[in-house]
């Protein structure tokens, strides 16, 4: 059953991709500033909302795995984790190339771009956290806290273009930018592409967590006889 | 009131206990020392750059020093499994973490106020025009760091690595408090009162204490029993 949804989403996925990429590179023109380096939006917007929602999902599984002590939820925790730090790289790094062409710098120690790495240097230490704890309790239950407190520091990540004077533009498809109705419907597209995959991800990586959880039992059994 | 009665409890057991043999205490004010001795070898800051770096430099000090008295907060119950004593005993775990959450308040809030004349002589700054709006700042901050090395060192005392993890969970989690400390800092060093341009990131830094402590009182059972 899982199976056959992680191929049918993937399909789904793949066709979007295709046709998002087709759209972004054949028929959308140039922006009128920008020119063409513009088209990393299409990447970089999708790519941190995606990151966004999947440590939303790992705050709700870890505050769920703290009420019913059900290890799925925690095995929910890490596979999203883990799928939404490849995101947010995916963000850092499509921001900085799109920075480097069209501020001439890499990187700036700008609010927005600042919080975005403070996340993703949170969540790499959760990943850590995680490693350094054997015994599969403690490791679910501290791990849990640990993520809930990262989570909390997620809002200011949003909130921060509005709260701080900020070199990152404003935002252009929500909240008072205006862009050409073709490039927000390929943007938003993307959008569901770039969430698609990174469920097939989370889904996969899920099946990795319970199979290794499996393992260990099997091995502390065999340990046992 | 039992509430106030219990953390006060443990807050008393905690200074009393770090009083008697003054180790974190001692380590954390010669660290903050070392620190504001190297900074200036470091940079070699004119009157006017050292003002335009004094926040960033009395945080970074602040927050390194208080790591040390942090993280022992609760390693120190370890040995004699005083931990399982505190946690069996007929107290909240919300009580418990006020309680040494005051008690490494206090003792980080002492060393701060040793190194903060110091810094001012050292690179002869004068620090205290708005002194009691620079004294509000420095609660609040150290109050969000106490809250978040309280709870760390809560959240790693029986992991593997715990010297190497807690550092380095706690201060991507202080960023946020730790700017704007900073900031406040040095606009008030720099003769700017609070208030006006400022004043959002006095509002952040309450924001960071008060979400941080109610976090903080939900979840500390739940880390220490499960």
């Amino acid at each position: 059953m899982r199976e056959k949804l992680i191929y049918s989403l993937g399909v789904i996925a793949a066709v979007l991709l295709a046709r998002d990429l087709y759209s972004i590179f054949m028929q959308l023109p140039d922006e009128a500033s920008q020119g063409m380096i513009y088209r990393i939006i299409f990447f970089h917007v999708p790519a941190a909302i995606t990151a966004m929602a999947c440590s939303a999902v790992a705050c709700v599984a870890s505050i769920l795995f703290l009420v019913t002590k059900n290890f799925k939820h925690d095995a929910i925790a890490v596979a999203s984790t883990e799928v939404g730090l490849a995101f947010l790289a995916a963000n850092l790094v499509t921001g900085s190339i799109w920075g480097r062409i069209i501020w001439g710098i890499w990187w700036t120690w700008d609010a927005r771009l600042t919080s975005a790495l403070v996340c993703w240097l949170l969540y790499a230490g959760y990943l850590m956290l995680r490693r350094a704890i054997e015994e599969p309790a403690a490791r679910a239950r501290i791990s849990a806290v640990f993520n809930i407190f990262a989570f909390a520091d997620v809002p200011i990540v949003i909130f921060s273009i509005k709260w701080w004077r900020t070199q990152h533009p404003q935002p252009v498809f929500w909240g008072g930018g205006s862009i050409d109705p073709a490039m927000y419907l390929t943007a938003l597209l993307n959008l569901v592409a770039l969430i698609l995959l990174g469920v097939i991800l989370t889904l996969i990586r899920l099946r990795q967590e319970e199979v290794q959880r499996e393992i260990d039992s099997i091995r502390r059994y065999a340990h046992a006889v | 009131m039992d509430f106030f009665r219990e953390m006060w409890v443990i807050t008393r057991k905690d200074l009393r206990a770090e009083l008697r043999t003054k180790e974190a205490i001692n380590a954390s004010l010669a660290f903050s020392l070392v620190i504001l001795v190297l900074f200036s070898f470091a940079f070699d800051p004119t009157e006017k750059e050292t003002v335009s770096m004094s926040g960033g430099l009395l945080w970074i000090v602040f927050a390194f020093a208080g790591t040390l008295v942090l993280n022992r907060s609760f390693a120190r119950e370890v040995p004699n499994d005083c931990l399982d004593a505190l946690v069996a005993a007929p107290i909240s775990g919300a009580a418990l973490f006020m309680g040494k959450a005051l008690a490494n308040f206090l003792l980080v809030l002492a060393v701060e106020l040793v190194s903060l004349p110091v810094f001012g002589i050292f690179y002869n700054v004068h620090w205290t025009s708005h002194f009691w709006s620079l004294m509000l700042v420095l609660a609040l901050g150290t109050w969000g760091l106490t809250v978040i090395g309280t709870i760390f060192s809560a959240l790693t005392v029986n992991i593997r690595l715990r010297e190497l993890m807690a550092p380095l969970l706690v201060y991507p989690m202080l960023i946020p408090a730790l700017m704007s400390a900073m900031q406040l800092s040095m606009d008030l060093i720099a003769g700017k009162p609070l208030g006006g341009e400022n004043q959002i990131w006095l509002r952040l830094l309450v924001a960071f204490d008060v979400i941080f402590t109610a976090l903080s009182l939900v979840l500390l059972e739940t880390v220490l029993v499960g």
